[in-house]
């Protein structure tokens, strides 16, 4: 008995002390995961940047009061909303795109061409938003190449105003997200083809179903999985547009339609001007809306498909 | 019944055919607009920059030279920005692949106290985000703002890689540390001599998915970092193509001088600043892509399976 004991006491302290050699990861996890949660204090203080919050006046709900509170403040609130919602509705009504991609591409039997098509597509995924807005800036400015096509074939007299403009700002960004992230998005689906029963197709066309049929009746039910879980995955990010697409692309001329929440937030705290807590009020709004959302989607996810998406 | 084409022994209805010749076409369109504004941005940073300047060079470059390259490369700050993309992401990448291993590899372990409540301590952190601007104030508050580590230290633990890592080891046979530890090694020489080797495919995709997100990373800089010494490539990037035309007067003042044909074609405008400077930030891309894409291909996959 008194050595099963110890051992027990040895296996014990041992397990302690892999605890103690995770330790500092768990750490930095708390530091850089948790501890920026303690920021949102700062939402409800008088907060302004020389001074230290200790030396700032406690407002409590002030500034979240003060983003419905005048006019002004809610029109520019509502116009960022619309413009998040836009964008977000806009990327989840061309989610089907990948999906669509991968069903075409699978049809392409000259698996050479195959392949460098799957190569070329997917490296716009992997150049920064900043190179996208190089390569914007290159074709579509004033001086570019588009314009200076047109202009050469007498379409047009002056060149078009195309990034220095408001014009369809919503379809623009969704036509560069588009153009880096299809490819991309594609090779999941991709890999869910590969993984479907050959044998289903080989059944399938005895029973006479041209290749159609097999596109319609096997290929893409093999998909839809795939596809509803990033389709929740998008819902439960509806607020989250990221900012750096839109940071690099905003202008004088489409600030108004540019400016997605994520971006508001940055212009508004760091960016042009330093409200802080103002700002802070709104990201601990958009966080909380984000979990609920996520809580609710994978809810929604467990009802329909019995499966978790987290 | 359709009407059918026969090409050499196989049979193809008419409706196919037709699908086929538009299924290429469309690809092979998406593929050049997915490639075109690359080798765009390449024959132009070293054709003639008078011609460059008025987006005349569609396909082939012309009066062919080097010198926007030569003189770009001595931009003040650019060397320094080159050091400090390289820096962050050989350092980056190498801490996150050895933690991610190394936690990945320690949470396989039963024997640890409170195992599962840290592992989700880690975990669910992937499910909500403070914020930008309290992230923020936080590392200020941390003296981490315009310090190089504000590049490195907040990327070291990622949720997504250690259970990447872990799955992975489970599902490698327990066997082979209970052999190594009847041979008296302790955990970090098990995780050192047995599972980081035999880890080596999964690492491989964590390191080259975080080298491709240390070069590309920009926001960081924009928020944490306001010291030029500390202004990665793509940051730098950023600000070179808003200020394109004072940097081209700049050069051209400081560059090659004199009125003849040669000299006009080798003075900056400020499309060939722009555009040889985003050739030198995609390079590496473009360079390290095609080589490691299969692991990019597989990281997704594995990424998938665990759903």
């Amino acid at each position: 008995m008194d050595s099963q004991k110890r051992l027990a006491a040895k296996k014990k302290a041992q397990g302690f002390k892999y605890f103690l050699m995770i330790a500092p990861f768990l750490i930095l996890v708390l530091l850089f995961a948790y501890y920026p949660l303690y920021g949102w204090i700062y939402s409800l203080y008088d907060y302004r940047p020389p001074l230290k919050l200790s030396q700032s006046e406690f407002v409590g709900l002030k500034w979240f009061k003060y983003l419905f509170s005048n006019t002004g403040q809610i029109k520019q609130l509502l116009q960022v909303l619309k413009n998040t919602f836009t964008m977000s509705s806009l990327m989840i009504l061309t989610s089907g795109l990948p999906l669509i991609f991968a069903i075409f591409l699978n049809e392409i039997k000259a698996s050479k061409f195959k392949r460098i098509v799957q190569t070329l597509t997917t490296l716009p995924n992997f150049i920064s938003w900043v190179l996208v807005y190089a390569v914007a800036f290159a074709l579509f400015s004033n001086s570019g190449m588009v314009n200076s096509v047109l202009v050469d074939l007498g379409i047009v007299d002056q060149p078009i105003k195309i990034l220095d403009s408001g014009d369809h700002t919503y379809l623009k960004m969704l036509l560069w997200s588009t153009w880096k992230g299809l490819g991309w998005g594609a090779i999941l689906y991709l890999a869910a083809i590969a993984g479907t029963d050959q044998e289903l197709y080989e059944a399938a066309k005895v029973d006479g179903a041209n290749r159609f049929h097999l596109m319609r009746h096997i290929t893409l039910p093999a998909m839809v999985p795939t596809y509803f879980v990033l389709l929740m995955l998008s819902i439960a990010n509806f607020l989250n547009n990221g900012m750096d697409q839109y940071f690099v692309f905003q202008n004088a001329f489409n600030k108004e339609q540019i400016q997605v929440l994520d971006l508001y937030v940055y212009n508004l705290g760091i960016g042009t001007s330093n409200s802080i807590p103002l700002a802070t009020a709104i990201s601990v709004l958009k966080s909380l809306i984000s979990v609920t959302l996520l809580v609710s989607v994978n809810g929604l996810s467990k009802k329909v498909r019995d499966e978790s998406i987290i | 019944m359709e009407r059918e084409i026969r090409i050499g022994k196989e049979k193809y209805s008419m409706s196919s055919v037709v699908f086929n010749i538009i299924n290429y076409l469309g690809f092979t369109v998406f593929t050049f607009i997915c490639v075109y504004p690359f080798y765009y941005l390449i024959i132009n940073s070293i054709s003639a920059n008078h011609l460059s300047a008025n987006g005349s060079i569609m396909w082939l470059p012309k009066e062919i030279h080097f010198e926007n390259y030569k003189q770009i490369i001595q931009l003040s700050g650019l060397g320094r920005a080159a050091f400090i993309s390289v820096a962050r992401t050989a350092l980056g990448t190498l801490l996150t692949t050895i933690a991610s291993g190394y936690l990945g590899f320690m949470f396989t372990q039963k024997k640890m106290w409170g195992r599962k409540f840290w592992y989700r301590f880690i975990v669910v952190t992937m499910y909500f985000n403070a914020g930008l601007i309290p992230i923020y104030l936080i590392m200020r508050n941390l003296q981490l703002t315009n310090t190089f580590w504000v590049y490195i230290i907040p990327l070291i633990v990622q949720p997504f890689n250690i259970i990447l890592v872990k799955t992975y080891v489970e599902s490698i046979s327990p066997s082979l540390q209970e052999a190594a530890e009847i041979d008296g090694a302790g955990i970090l020489t098990i995780f050192w001599k047995v599972i980081f080797p035999i880890s080596k495919p999964i690492l491989a995709t964590i390191a080259i998915f975080s080298a491709v997100g240390q070069w590309n990373s920009f926001q960081d800089t924009l928020v944490f970092v306001t010291d030029q010494k500390l202004y990665s490539l793509q940051y730098l990037l950023y600000t070179y193509l808003n200020q394109a035309n004072s940097l081209a007067m700049l050069m051209k003042n400081s560059g090659a001088s004199g009125q003849n044909m040669q000299a006009i074609a080798m003075q900056q405008t400020p499309t060939s600043v722009r555009m040889t400077i985003s050739v030198i930030v995609v390079l590496p891309i473009l360079f390290i892509y095609p080589i490691f894409q299969r692991y990019f291909v597989k990281g997704i996959m594995i990424g998938s399976v665990k759903g």
